[in-house]
């Protein structure tokens, strides 16, 4: 059974959204890196993620993993955000027709999943359309 | 370096839903069907690739279990885990082994036991090869991950829903024709368009199935297997690459740079190209796969791998045939099995014993395998020495 240390630790990229900008070529990170994979500097500053940006692709899971079951059919897909960042996570609030590569999107705090009926309730970012 | 040989292949009697037999009875089926195939009894050492024997068994320490079981203690043996690309990668550490001259006879193996679980609990075993805080986390299946890589291709490219499925479909002729596959039969696009959404734009048909399997080959010096009076079959470049985990992280979502880059070495270590290959073997994990694969190893230009297969370039009559042994799709995808089964399959087609799916003439084959939606690939060129 995963512990909830593993979700405290994710608390600064999942509940704040801090990203990880290069000191050296400015290229920002999410989740944050150590070390640059264009430049290979380790020097870091925090930085906000941009909260909105434009779907590059998607899909809609309709066999997921246990923990989803309840929640099938869901959509989830890939947004290239504002500061060049490219994230995975669902896309909620808006009907499968309306999922299309481009559909302006922005991040919003939601729940993930519940583990069980007495576990933790994991929280994270969802995409919604604009 | 020395010139390492293909001594001998096996798998395991029939892939598919073995519920009456275990992973150790799997793996030493096909590891004595490849000593009986190489003629020989002794081994310095074994690699066997497996992903997940832990959540699929809940058996770690496969290395010197099988080792013990195929009556082979005390020789060293060592688990190898890439994802999907262990089988692959369990090769390569054979064929540097033997190269180094550090071992003269080297078994390189792969097995999975996949079916004694359930569907889910498969899913979420197979779903540990992506990125579990990143992709995991957010609800992501495989068949997710690579509907989202097919959507790309498809928006970027045009690539048409029914080339997807005309991969499957090959692939299953082929199949028909494996004895040993998992669904030897045909099916056809319409069976693939109306079969059940799983992520879309996949469907079922799209996807390669939860396999039992197991394979096995022997590697040796050129010329100890010189002497043994057989075709030849040598391992003349070897290629392995990686590239982030987690799809969103790649520059091009479509794609595949460690298959491009691990084809690459592999090119350049046997001084082929890819014009030269007469047989490949890939890693068609879903149908959309195999389409970014052929353009990663520079077999179509980029974009071109759904035209491709529509032309019928990478059918058995084709001028690239792909997959004679049914691919992933067809034969199964017991996934540390798989690397390894494709050099089984190779090594056939180079001898000439494949029977009814022969590639006529065959002398310079390919196999590429790759883990996760491409985070890790492994390339082998062979070729028929005479």
């Amino acid at each position: 059974m995963p512990t909830p240390a593993k979700y405290w630790r994710e608390i600064p990229q999942r509940y704040r959204l801090e990203a990880a900008k290069c000191q050296a070529c400015g290229q920002v990170y999410f989740p944050p890196r150590q070390v640059c994979a264009l430049c290979g500097s380790r020097k870091f500053s925090p930085t906000r993620l941009a909260e909105r940006g434009k779907l590059l692709t998607y899909t809609i899971i309709r066999v997921p993993p246990h923990q989803f079951t309840d929640l099938a059919p869901y959509a989830v897909g890939i947004a290239e955000l504002e500061d060049g960042v490219r994230l995975t996570s669902q896309i909620v609030d808006c009907s499968f027709d309306e999922l299309r590569v481009g559909l302006p999107v922005k991040l919003e705090f939601r729940k993930i999943y519940e583990e069980g009926q007495a576990g933790i309730i994991c929280y994270g970012y969802k995409f919604v359309p604009e | 370096m020395r010139e390492v040989a293909i001594l001998g292949v096996g798998l395991n009697k029939k892939w598919g839903e073995l519920w009456d037999k275990s992973l150790r009875q799997i793996f030493v089926e096909a590891a004595l069907a490849a000593l009986d195939d190489a003629g020989v009894d002794k081994l310095d050492s074994m690699y066997i690739g497996s992903m997940s024997s832990g959540l699929f068994v809940g058996q770690e320490h496969i290395s010197s279990l099988l080792a013990d079981y195929l009556g082979h203690t005390p020789i060293p043996a060592t688990r190898i885990e890439t994802a999907c690309a262990s089988g692959g990668a369990a090769v390569r550490l054979g064929f540097i082994e033997v190269a180094s001259g550090m071992s003269d006879v080297v078994l390189v193996g792969g097995v999975e036991k996949m079916t004694d679980v359930t569907g889910s609990e498969a899913t979420y075993a197979l779903g540990t090869a992506a990125d579990q805080e990143y992709e995991g986390y957010h609800g992501l299946t495989f068949p997710g991950l690579y509907a989202l890589i097919a959507r790309a291709h498809m928006e970027k490219y045009g690539t048409t829903r029914e080339q997807l499925a005309l991969v499957a479909v090959k692939n299953h002729r082929h199949g028909a024709m494996n004895p040993v596959a998992q669904f030897p039969f045909e099916i056809t696009v319409e069976g693939v368009l109306n079969s059940v959404l799983v992520a879309d734009p996949l469907r079922i048909l799209d996807c390669s199935p939860i396999t039992d399997g197991a394979a096995a080959a022997i590697l040796c010096p050129v010329e100890m297997a010189r002497s043994l009076g057989k075709p030849v079959v040598k391992i003349i470049g070897s290629g392995q690459a990686t590239d982030s985990i987690a799809l969103a992280q790649r520059k091009d979502i479509t794609w595949l740079e460690a298959t491009y880059q691990a084809a690459k070495q592999a090119y350049q270590m046997a001084d082929k190209t890819p014009a030269d290959i007469d047989v490949l073997e890939v890693h068609d994990c879903f149908t959309i796969a195999e389409i970014c694969v052929l353009e990663a190893l520079g077999m179509v230009d980029k974009g071109e791998g759904g035209r491709a297969t529509e032309a019928g370039w990478t059918s058995l009559e084709g001028k690239m045939p792909v997959n004679p042994s049914g691919g992933l799709k067809a034969k199964g995808h017991p996934v540390g099995a798989t690397g390894v089964a494709q050099i089984v399959e190779i090594v056939r087609q180079l001898r000439g014993e494949a029977g009814q799916r022969q590639v006529k003439g065959a002398r310079l084959g390919l196999t590429q395998n790759m883990g996760g939606t491409g985070g890790s690939s492994v390339v082998h060129i062979l070729a028929r020495e005479d």
